[in-house]
């Protein structure tokens, strides 16, 4: 994560991780969650749904900090993001 | 191979659902509003809102007037009533005297709140009767057609402002509070989390609560003002600022200056119920409560 100035117990903390889930039929493809993703996971994407709209496509799972902001912004309740439960000393580098 | 694996990897699955499909009727969706209309983020903060606020949900009812907003009723999974255009509020007002144990929440748009419906907002302010009100501001009478409303910014087009609209718009928190509200907020769609924390507030106090939240009408509004949706939601990102308790008359949307949002008011005056109770049913009033 490019931080500013970078917290001093950046290495400590774990970032939250999540997993993003599209409900692929509710889409209508406004590219509001594409456009306002902050770590640019969700990619627009080639093909169709039932609707003929383009759903988003989860381009980068792995960068999902589950902050919800797609599950705001979106105005048709088709996505939202779930937290991967994650082990206390995954992120740590240097447990003290 | 690959591909359908990616795609069931994306979507639910079957196995989770989307954390707001407990309070929707799921089988209306996908809604009727058009693609990137603010109406959905509005209304998924507010039922977060709601959610996040505690209050029982069978004893919390939805009222709408018409519009594109009016719909909402329709698709929350609460008791809700879709009532005759501008009549939200009084409709809400009655359901809360005759029962006053109900969280009653009014949700429309601008065009049913403040033209057809403006006389009922100020009354009800007026009385501070403990309604919260929700106010999505599109600017225009979205479905309709794209008409100018007594929300549409000066020389805003419209369908009936071809060459720009002429009228002077209403400040929607400055109305709000000249008539009495006890709690105004501003937010826009991009302020999700904000917004739900006002809803929250307003759902927990007592007391006419309202907030404005300004919205994107790609279709009819942004259509004709040469506004993509994203270039309407950059707008609410740059041109705005968050200014809490700012004085409500600093806050016209469409001045030259920057759009302020936030919570601006927020004080404690009885509502409209309990000074009936104390004044024509002191029996019924509790004795030093609120």
């Amino acid at each position: 994560m490019n931080y500013w100035r970078v917290p001093l117990d950046a290495e400590v903390i774990p970032l939250t991780r999540g997993q993003v889930h599209v409900v692929e039929d509710r889409c209508k493809g406004c590219g509001y969650c594409i456009a306002y993703c902050p770590k640019k996971v969700l990619a627009p994407s080639e093909h169709y749904n039932k609707k003929g709209y383009h759903p988003p496509l989860v381009a980068k799972p792995a960068d999902c900090v589950n902050c919800h902001y797609c599950e705001s912004i979106c105005p048709e309740f088709a996505i939202f993001s779930v937290e991967i439960p994650c082990s206390p000393d995954a992120d740590r580098k240097d447990a003290a | 191979m690959a591909q359908t694996a990616k795609k069931q990897d994306q979507t639910t699955g079957g196995f989770e659902h989307h954390p707001l499909d407990d309070l929707l009727r799921t089988d209306r969706i996908p809604h009727i509003w058009c693609p990137g209309c603010g109406i959905g983020p509005t209304f998924s903060a507010t039922l977060r809102g709601i959610l996040a606020s505690g209050v029982d949900l069978g004893s919390t009812v939805m009222v709408s007037g018409i519009g594109c907003s009016g719909r909402a009723a329709g698709y929350v999974k609460l008791d809700s009533y879709h009532t005759t255009h501008g009549r939200a509020i009084p409709f809400a007002t009655g359901m809360k005297l005759a029962n006053p144990k109900l969280n009653v929440v009014v949700f429309s748009g601008d065009g049913d709140l403040f033209a057809i419906g403006g006389n009922h907002f100020i009354h009800a302010a007026r009385r501070n009767m403990d309604l919260t009100v929700i106010c999505v501001n599109n600017l225009n009478y979205g479905m309709t057609g794209g008409q100018a409303a007594a929300t549409t910014p000066h020389m805003a087009k419209t369908t009936t402002t071809p060459k720009g609209n002429p009228e002077r718009p209403f400040n929607l928190p400055l109305l709000a509070f000249a008539a009495g509200a006890t709690f105004v907020a501003r937010w826009t769609v991009l302020h999700g989390r904000d917004l739900m924390e006002s809803v929250q507030a307003a759902m927990t106090r007592r007391g006419f609560s309202f907030i404005e939240v300004l919205a994107p009408c790609p279709i009819n509004y942004g259509r004709r003002n040469k506004e993509l949706p994203l270039v309407t939601l950059r707008n609410y990102q740059v041109n705005t600022i968050i200014k809490n308790e700012a004085s409500p008359a600093e806050l016209a949307a469409s001045g030259s200056g920057p759009i302020v949002l936030g919570r601006f008011v927020d004080e404690n005056r009885e509502s409209f119920l309990s000074q009936y109770d104390k004044t024509y049913r002191p029996q019924l009033a509790p004795a030093g409560k609120e």
